[in-house]
């Protein structure tokens, strides 16, 4: 059996009898959203796969060259040639659409199920001693992620990137100090420079993946090490794990997640344009596209951008412009908050043992309403993202808009996480029950009572 | 389990991965004969999709689930172990510590170096200091004012409540140098008298670089005479000296002070008194 023959010509060099036995007894926890992270994992593969094949056409230069070629209404023009190399990859590489707008799809889904997976691990408390040093890992593989998204669509110098980097130019520009040397040094020069092209290249396709391939591993390794969480349930302790084992059953389920992910970015490449650049055109400094949406994981900054009121200021006589209270520190705080979170919450809970087993989301109301509150306020900011397309679209002012999304963002954020609380307190006090099966007597039980005997009750519950 | 129900199953997941052949096949061939990305993209859902299904039947119908458990070590080490752990760094270290002089030094040396290292960063752009460079441009005084295609510019070539995409001439692809003509008719100029030197028959230059973020100022509307940013929507009064009313912009578009030479075309009489654009540390 050629099987047996592989094994014993690795385990003679190598010893690997025991390990890979272990290994395949591995047990994975059952739970659906286990596999979010997965999902990201295996759309990072799509990603490389799709992006090699990228990185055999595309000539990333702000050179200009002729453009020959099956779009007709750039034929014969002069374009750099990162945009024209897009377009060629687009309309004259055999493959090459799918390609691209495939690696588009996966980027996009990458980051959500990054951020989907990040939500689980909230919520349910799995980034608590000891997977708190994985929630760092995951955090940087999250502004990774987002930055690699960044650069990457910044790439064939078209029109609309060019926009993109404009902005970005301008946020780097704000910091104090030492803004512009850094955009300097990034781009080469004043904007538009002449060497951001070429360096984003760099960044996207060799050191940004190469740091998140890097830390997938001292993700994998680290939960390898530490064994994963899992929900409480008859038969499962703190010194446990209840599942399925590696090989052959869980292996299964999760190639067919692999599959399944590139079924769907595949049928997205080929049915869902996006980013049609030939329509947007090639950048040209003094010119620019209207209406222009980044992609979704940066949507939030731009939101930010257009709602911030215009308040500038000076420090010891220099100017700290528009750009820096929503351009650079909100998404500074932001992700701070995030990579101290395990941190912050243990000043309040003063609970600082280990954790094997998951919360129920209900049993923590004020993570929840956090929770629910970041979602509702990033998820405004990146509504205000597109405030153009939407007062066009309902045909209203669009100042009329910025202010109630001004208004709305800082309300209703904050109403979503009381009700949160409320029904979290509600659902806490009732564990037999759902949101779904929830009566509205159940509710008297969320609301919220006198200070010291909710504070106690949570101190409890959370050193059981 | 039964023998037919088994069977059964085995059915399904057979026909899958045959769909797998098949798409995967048909892939082959739509890209053969070069048939367009939708199908390019379908064949690729089909056959990865067929294959997600096996896989997920397979692993459904005959693999047991979650009825496993592994037992978890302690992930601390003990008290014991712990120590041990301390006393060999203590033992290993204690040279290190008796003798300081090194170290300092190693830590200097390091330290030096280090900083030394960040040196070449100044390679990755040329030409002068960042702040100096950001803060001029191309425009000097008898600038020629022209079109993107490099044709001069009367003030009579703009109809009153237009608006024209200028640069000096020479520099119609910079990054800093476009600059919004707009005519308005004169006495809606509400100019303060130099700023009013600086413009001829109603005709006044301001930046088209946003002072928020940078985006060109594009679109003008002759109604309110004002001009706004397509990328966050500031609005900027044109007869007030370009003063933000709406968005996030918070500082005037700087003007470009303008009169006409012998031969009657616009020309610069001067560079911005300000720096164009996004702002910055050093922006006064
Ligand atoms: S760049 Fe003009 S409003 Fe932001």
């Amino acid at each position: 059996m050629i099987g047996r023959r592989v094994v014993r010509f690795a385990d003679e060099r190598l010893r690997l009898a025991q390990i890979v036995r272990k290994g395949m007894a591995k047990v994975f926890p059952d739970h659906w959203s286990f596999m979010l992270g997965e999902i990201a994992l295996y759309s990072f593969l799509v990603l490389v796969l799709t992006g090699v094949y990228l990185s055999l056409f595309f000539e990333p230069s702000t050179g200009e060259r002729l453009y020959t070629g099956s779009f007709e209404p750039l034929n014969g023009e002069m374009l750099s040639a990162a945009f024209a190399s897009t377009v060629e990859l687009s309309w004259d590489v055999r493959g090459g659409l799918l390609m691209r707008q495939a690696h588009h799809w996966a980027a996009l889904i990458f980051v959500a199920a990054i951020v989907a997976h990040l939500s689980r691990i909230f919520f349910t408390g799995a980034f608590r001693k000891p997977r708190d040093i994985n929630w760092v890992v995951g955090t940087t593989l999250l502004l990774l992620a987002v930055f690699n998204g960044f650069a990457g669509y910044s790439l064939p110098d078209d029109l609309l990137s060019g926009s993109g980097l404009r902005i970005a130019s301008a946020i780097v520009l704000s910091v104090p100090v030492i803004g512009s040397w850094m955009q300097f040094v990034l781009f080469g020069g004043e904007f538009p420079g002449n060497d951001v092209i070429e360096r984003l290249y760099a960044a996207h396709i060799l050191l940004v993946p190469g740091a998140i391939a890097l830390l997938i591993g001292v993700h994998l390794t680290i939960l390898i090490r530490q064994k994963h969480s899992q929900f409480r349930g008859p038969g499962r302790g703190e010194r446990n794990v209840v599942g399925s084992r590696m090989w052959p059953d869980y292996a299964f389920r999760s190639i067919a997640l692999l599959c399944a992910v590139a079924a769907v970015v595949f049928g997205l490449g080929g049915f869902a344009q996006i980013n049609p650049v030939w329509l947007w055109g090639p950048f040209e400094p003094s010119h620019v596209t209207t209406p222009a949406q980044p992609d979704w994981y940066v949507g939030w900054v731009e939101g930010a951008l257009r709602l911030f009121p215009p308040v500038e200021f000076t420090v010891f006589g220099h100017l700290v412009p528009a750009p820096f209270i929503p351009g650079v520190l909100i998404p500074a705080v932001t992700f701070l908050v995030i990579y101290c979170w395990p941190w912050l919450e243990r000043r309040f809970t003063k609970d600082a043992v280990h954790h094997h087993q998951l919360d129920r989301p209900r049993e923590h109301p004020f993570r929840i309403a956090v929770g629910v509150w970041a979602l509702w306020f990033y998820g405004l900011l990146l509504i205000a993202a597109a405030d153009d397309i939407i007062a066009a679209e309902l045909r209203i002012p669009v100042f009329d808009l910025v202010r109630l999304l001004q208004v709305a963002v800082l309300i209703l954020p904050l109403l979503a996480a009381f009700i949160a609380y409320v029904l979290a307190r509600a659902l806490r006090a009732h564990p037999e029950h759902r949101l779904t099966t929830m009566r509205w007597q159940h509710l008297g039980a969320g609301l919220p009572r006198r200070r010291r005997r909710h504070a106690s009750a949570s101190v409890r519950r959370s050193t059981e | 389990m039964t023998g037919s129900r088994d069977r059964q199953g085995y059915g399904a997941i057979t026909a899958a991965f045959g769909i797998t052949a098949l798409a995967g096949a048909g892939f082959a061939v739509v890209y053969a004969l070069d048939a367009g990305v939708r199908l390019q993209g379908l064949t690729l859902l089909v056959a990865f999709g067929s294959l997600a299904i096996g896989f997920g039947l397979w692993s459904r119908r005959h693999m047991p689930e979650g009825m496993f458990v592994e037992e978890h070590p302690v992930t601390v080490s003990s008290p014991d172990e712990r120590r041990a752990l301390y006393s060999a760094v203590d033992r290993a270290h204690a040279p290190l510590i008796t003798t300081p002089w090194p170290r300092r030094m190693l830590l200097t040396g390091l330290g030096t170096l280090g900083a030394a290292l960040l040196f070449p960063i100044r390679s990755m752009f040329t030409g002068p200091e960042p702040n100096s460079s950001l803060s001029s441009t191309p425009w000097r005084a008898g600038a020629l004012v022209v079109r993107e295609d490099g044709s001069p510019v009367r003030p009579g070539d703009l109809d009153v409540d237009s608006m024209l995409t200028v640069y000096p001439e020479g520099y119609t692809h910079a990054g800093d140098t476009a600059v919004a003509l707009v005519r308005l008719r004169p006495e809606q100029l509400a100019l303060d008298a130099a700023a009013l030197a600086g413009t001829v028959n109603g005709v006044v230059a301001y930046s088209k670089l946003c002072t928020h973020a940078g985006c060109p100022v594009g679109q003008f509307v002759p109604t309110t005479a004002q001009l706004m940013c397509p990328c966050h929507q500031s609005l900027f009064d044109v007869p007030d000296g370009a003063v933000p009313v709406a968005g996030p912009a918070a500082r005037p578009l700087p003007q470009l002070p303008i009169g006409v030479d012998d031969a009657g075309m616009l020309i610069a009489l001067d560079g911005f008194s300000e720096p164009v654009g996004p702002g910055y540390w050093t922006t006064t």
